[in-house]
């Protein structure tokens, strides 16, 4: 047992005691919180900094406006809905078309129909907080339904995969790639299921993926393989991702990302407690690089800059 | 930097309540042990006397001094008297006074006492005593045996050991026949020895009691001889020369005065019956703090009302509860739903007990649970819904009473006792989710809220760690202690070494 540890401490690999004292404590100013906590408020201050978001048809704020929810959908075919305040992908419904026949019923990503009612009564749950982190009153977002780029085609199962980089004091430190699964419900998330893929930080490819915190190969649904993507405009993910600390001002940040086939990579949402299976899914400890880039922070690098240093000091040597 | 004043204050709270516990332990006396009783003996004197025609004055020496031994209380019966405790040249004192007194009268003086090795002689060291003045032929015979003595010996143990073995003699020389040949008691013998001992310029004095042992109704008093070696006093038994006390042994007076000393009244007599008792110990304790004014005990819970207690020992035992789950959940790493829900469920089974409490909990959570997703088809918002679930709650935990009563198992009404709000929030969390990350994850965080309601109810139902933390609440610092030790705990939880296995190769 203690050996265990002792090699786990060896890897540099980081305990969620860890993450928590050592660093969600000392490098996340509680006030900062919302900045995160609150999707539409990560939205506001996203689109403020000039990174891209998908675009927000509306906010339900009381259980008074969930009847205008048919008004603000309108005539589209696919949308999200989300709860400002949710954590860990709880409350997302992703809603990908419409029945034929009943104008009224929609299909989720799951293939599922849904009612108007039910989807009314979905919001109402949303705004009344059973998805909200603390419990209170909650927003409910209804946005754009990204149209993910074929390249997670093979490796996904329904929903929408994405990319999370863990940046620590605003560098890009460690990344991995969620591939939803049936098991998963569509969802990007780990916890319920979703492969992992940990992702060469120099060139944007994908290494080997886990599941369930066991390493595997293959996409459990689909069968391809998971390592060896090339992930696109991978440096632009990078210094996307870096300039997500100086709009949170959070130093141990997760900023999740999809790419949409039409507008390139989008930010999905922020996160100030970041998971620990990055770690799994790269195959490495987390606390290595952090190491690293407390030696080598430097107050005045640009996020271009931040994330040139992180492709070059994390990246994997390859060649001949 | 933050670290440092973490242990800084971990420490101090840790020295702090240890201290106090120590000192309430080691000092006061409190028990480490609930059911520790500590024998108390009760000796009671009788003084029994006619009346003479005029006023009446009692005066009875009473224990002052009692090494091995500390006064737990006394007290004094004697109807129409007045009583008054004095200093006298040989301790203290009892004096009784009446003005007038009809026919035979009896004065009961009553002590306890309990053993305490840390009562020692706290006497001063006496001044050597003045020659005694003795009357030829006696002088010469008393200067021989002295000089003798002191030629045979080497320091005052030996000394006196060799005069008492001399005096003892079954043939004794003729100067020791002299010398005792107005003895007519042990007293009177003792009192010889004395001032032979007083010869040689040895402090010495007689000392009175009796050795304590069961019940006896009429203990004599048994004299034995107390000499002062320069540094302390030692124990020498006058008939055997051999430097010890008995076992037990209770010093009643000290000096050659006589016990009683009665004015006005004639045919006095003494009696004095022994008992023993149990008394308990954390009683015993608090007398002697009181009687030594220390603050500890207006602190100590055993002075609040016996109902209050009651609570107080259940509520004591909730930050053990608090300890569990913080090593359970930052240690150990085990999912469990709310943050305390586990200690307040375990609080639960304190009263319904083990089985049963897992059983009742079982059943409403899985009762609560199917409701809760009838409830869901009827698309209620949230805090409609989740009221609608404590009601629910509260009527399953209704009919779960009724049903056990009527079948004639009384366990089933202690459901009542299970905190209906708790179980409430439980039952919708594990609903939520059960929706949003399936039926396994659901379970697994149930059970392992289940587990650390067990491992808390187990922790909280030890016995002796209950009287332990009611007896010394300040133990309550050592565990706040090591809860904000556990706060700054940045190593792995355990189940996390397996989580990340596949990082651990060498």
């Amino acid at each position: 047992m203690f050996s265990v540890a002792r090699n786990l401490r060896r890897n540099g690999v980081l305990g969620l005691n860890e993450r928590n004292a050592d660093f969600i404590m000392r490098l996340n100013p509680r006030r900062y919180y919302p900045r995160v906590d609150d999707k539409a408020l990560t939205k506001e201050l996203a689109l403020k900094a000039g990174m891209a978001v998908p675009d927000l048809y509306g906010i339900i704020e009381h259980q008074g406006q969930v009847r205008q929810f048919a008004e603000m959908v309108g005539d589209l075919r696919s949308f999200v809905i989300k709860p400002a305040q949710g954590s860990g992908g709880d409350g997302i419904l992703v809603v990908t078309g419409r029945s034929a026949r009943k104008r009224d019923s929609f299909r989720l990503s799951s293939g599922v129909l849904i009612s108007k009612g039910e989807l009314e009564h979905h919001i109402s749950n949303i705004v009344g907080g059973q998805y909200s982190l603390s419990g209170g009153r909650d927003k409910a977002l209804i946005e754009y339904c990204v149209h993910f780029d074929p390249v997670f085609a093979d490796v996904s199962y329904q929903g929408v995969p994405d990319i999370r980089v863990v940046v620590y004091r605003g560098y890009p430190a460690m990344a991995m790639v969620r591939l939803p699964t049936r098991a998963s419900d569509g969802k990007a998330n780990l916890h319920q299921g979703a492969v992992g893929a940990g992702v060469d930080m120099g060139s944007g490819v994908t290494l080997e993926g886990v599941l369930n915190d066991e390493v595997v190969d293959e996409h459990p649904d689909t069968g391809a393989l998971v390592a060896g993507l090339q992930i696109p405009q991978w440096e632009f993910i990078l210094e996307t991702s870096a300039k997500g600390y100086e709009v949170t001002g959070l130093g141990y940040l997760g900023v999740d990302m999809v790419i949409d086939r039409d507008r390139g990579p989008l930010i999905l949402e922020m996160n100030a407690r970041p998971g620990l299976n990055i770690q799994i899914a790269n195959g490495t400890g987390l606390a290595d690089r952090i190491a690293r880039i407390d030696d080598i922070h430097d107050v005045l690098a640009s996020p271009q800059q931040r994330a040139a240093i992180a492709r070059r000091e994390f990246g994997l040597e390859r060649g001949s | 930097m933050k670290q440092r004043y973490v242990y800084v204050l971990a420490a101090l709270l840790a020295v702090i309540g240890l201290s106090v516990f120590l000192y309430k332990w080691q000092v006061l006396g409190f028990p480490l042990s609930e059911d520790q009783e500590k024998p108390v003996w009760t000796i009671e004197s009788a003084v029994r006397f006619n009346s003479g025609p005029g006023s009446i004055k009692v005066q009875l020496h009473i224990p002052t001094l009692t090494p091995g031994f500390r006064m737990l209380n006394e007290n004094s019966v004697s109807r129409g008297y007045g009583f008054s405790i004095n200093y006298g040249s040989g301790g203290r004192e009892a004096q009784w006074a009446i003005r007038r007194a009809d026919g035979d009268q009896t004065i009961y003086y009553r002590i306890s006492v309990y053993e305490d090795d840390s009562v020692d002689e706290s006497d001063t060291t006496p001044p050597f005593p003045p020659l005694p003045v003795i009357n030829e032929p006696l002088k010469t015979a008393a200067d021989v045996l002295v000089a003798d003595v002191r030629d045979h010996s080497a320091d005052t143990a030996s000394f006196t050991t060799e005069l008492l073995r001399r005096l003892n003699d079954r043939s004794p020389d003729p100067n020791v026949e002299l010398l005792l040949a107005s003895v007519r008691n042990d007293a009177d013998f003792v009192d010889i020895a004395r001032t032979m001992l007083a010869a040689a310029r040895i402090p010495a004095r007689t000392v009175h009691g009796f050795p304590l042992a069961g019940r006896q109704r009429n203990a004599s008093l048994v004299s034995w001889l107390e000499v002062h070696d320069g540094d302390q006093w030692l124990y020498f038994n006058p008939a055997t020369g051999e430097q010890s006390l008995p076992d037990r042994f209770l010093v009643w007076w000290r000096g050659n005065e006589p016990l009683v000393n009665v004015e006005g009244g004639s045919n006095v007599e003494v009696d004095f019956a022994i008992q023993e008792n149990h008394l308990d110990a954390v009683a015993i304790a608090e007398t002697q703090a009181a009687q030594r004014g220390a603050s500890a005990v207006d602190f100590s819970l055993y002075s609040l009302p016996i109902q209050t207690q009651a609570v107080y020992a259940v509520l004591l035992m909730i930050p053990i509860g608090a300890l569990i789950m913080v090593v359970m959940r930052n240690i150990i790493g085990i999912d469990a739903f709310g943050t305390f829900m586990p200690v307040l469920i375990a609080l639960a089974f304190r009263e319904t007990k083990l089985l049963w409490g897992v059983i009742l909990f079982t059943t409403l959570v899985a009762l609560g649970l199917s409701i809760r997703f009838l409830l869901d088809r009827l698309r209620l918002l949230l805090v409609p819904r989740l009221s609608a679930v404590l009601i629910v709650v509260v009527m399953l935990m209704l009919i779960i009473s009724l049903a056990s009563h009527r079948l004639g198992m009384e366990t089933g009404l202690s459901v009542a006792l299970f905190p209906m709000v708790i179980i409430a929030m439980t039952i919708e969390r594990m609903s939520v989710v059960w929706e949003e990350r399936g039926a396994a994850d659901a379970m697994r965080a149930g059970l392992g809220s289940l587990f650390v309601a067990i491992a808390a109810y187990i922790f909280m139902g030890i016995a002796w760690l209950e009287h332990l933390i009611f007896t010394f609440p300040e133990l309550l610092l050592l565990i706040l202690a090591l809860v904000v030790l556990a706060g700054r705990y940045t190593g792995y939880r355990l189940t996390e070494l397996r989580r990340f296995k596949e990082l651990s190769a060498d």
